[in-house]
């Protein structure tokens, strides 16, 4: 699967939109996904998952500065995500699965907050995004 | 996710087995998906499902075929499988879900008529080639 100039250009314009909220999407999207599927919570023993926790804030930012990161290199995700790769490879090792929640609570999350930018060819290029960077984690578990 | 030289050498060196009894090997994975995966049959409306029916040896045998072209070109499965890809990108479009069906199925036949040699790390070998060969067939969906 590959980005087309056209899903590029959306998820920059996207991206763009969000501007300095991408944090705060960030840290909603984790509680959506905590909410929903509470099998994701298993990667967090050490984390307060209760709502407004701090540390699922400050996670959702890194999130979020990870996906800006890789906005910004859309032309090469391997090599931009590479020692995020590695983290998820050797240490984190989520199953893929759960990449694919993370997605979904992301998209919802920006529908919630721009639903008029949030046309159908928008969601599909920021999925084929989300599914590329997912790609990419997973790509040295084996 | 690539293949390890090691990898790419059990591959190989079981091929030539496998090669043997395509037709009955890919016969009997076809049977199996659809036996234990009922959902599966929507996509072939027009063949008779029977075991041992014509139909299915000839499309097992044809699915066993492409499986030893990418075989044959084991560095290259995107470029050996182009036409597939299409095929099943805009004509056949199968839910992806349903290759790591057949997967499984594939691997549960191969294991059965080889089991001296499906070991732990052939098993390893021959997923992670069919999850590329999946990945391969799927990628020009969208």
């Amino acid at each position: 699967m590959v980005l087309s100039p056209a899903d590029k250009t959306n998820v920059k314009s996207t991206w763009d939109k969000i501007g300095g909220h991408a944090g705060e999407y960030g840290g909603e999207a984790l509680e959506r996904t905590f909410a929903s599927f509470p099998t994701t919570k298993t990667y967090f023993p050490h984390f307060d998952l209760s709502h407004g926790s701090a540390q699922v804030k400050a996670h959702g930012k890194k999130v979020a500065d990870a996906l800006t990161n890789a906005v910004a290199h859309m032309d090469d995700l391997p090599g931009a995500l590479s020692a995020l790769s590695d983290l998820h490879a050797y240490k984190l090792r989520v199953d893929p699965v759960n990449f694919k929640l993370l997605s979904h609570c992301l998209l919802v999350t920006l529908a919630c907050h721009h639903p008029a930018e949030f046309t159908p060819a928008v969601h599909a290029s920021l999925d084929k995004f989300f599914s590329a960077v997912s790609t990419v984690l997973t790509s040295k578990y084996r | 996710m690539s293949l390890t030289k090691a990898e790419r050498t059990v591959i190989l060196s079981m091929w030539d087995k496998i090669s043997t009894q395509a037709e009955a090997i890919g016969t009997q994975a076809l049977e199996r998906l659809f036996a234990s995966y009922p959902q599966t049959k929507t996509y072939f409306p027009h063949f008779d499902l029977h075991p041992g029916s014509a139909h299915l040896r000839v499309h097992g045998a044809k699915v066993v075929a492409a499986l030893g072209e990418a075989v044959k070109s084991i560095d290259n499965i995107g470029g050996a499988l182009a036409k597939l890809s299409e095929l099943h990108a805009y004509i056949l479009r199968v839910d992806p879900v349903n290759f790591k069906l057949l997967s499984h199925c594939l691997l549960v036949t191969v294991a059965s008529h080889f089991p001296a040699d499906f070991t732990a790390d052939a098993h390893t070998a021959w997923d992670k080639f069919l999850s590329i060969v999946s990945c391969v067939l799927t990628e020009k969906y969208r």
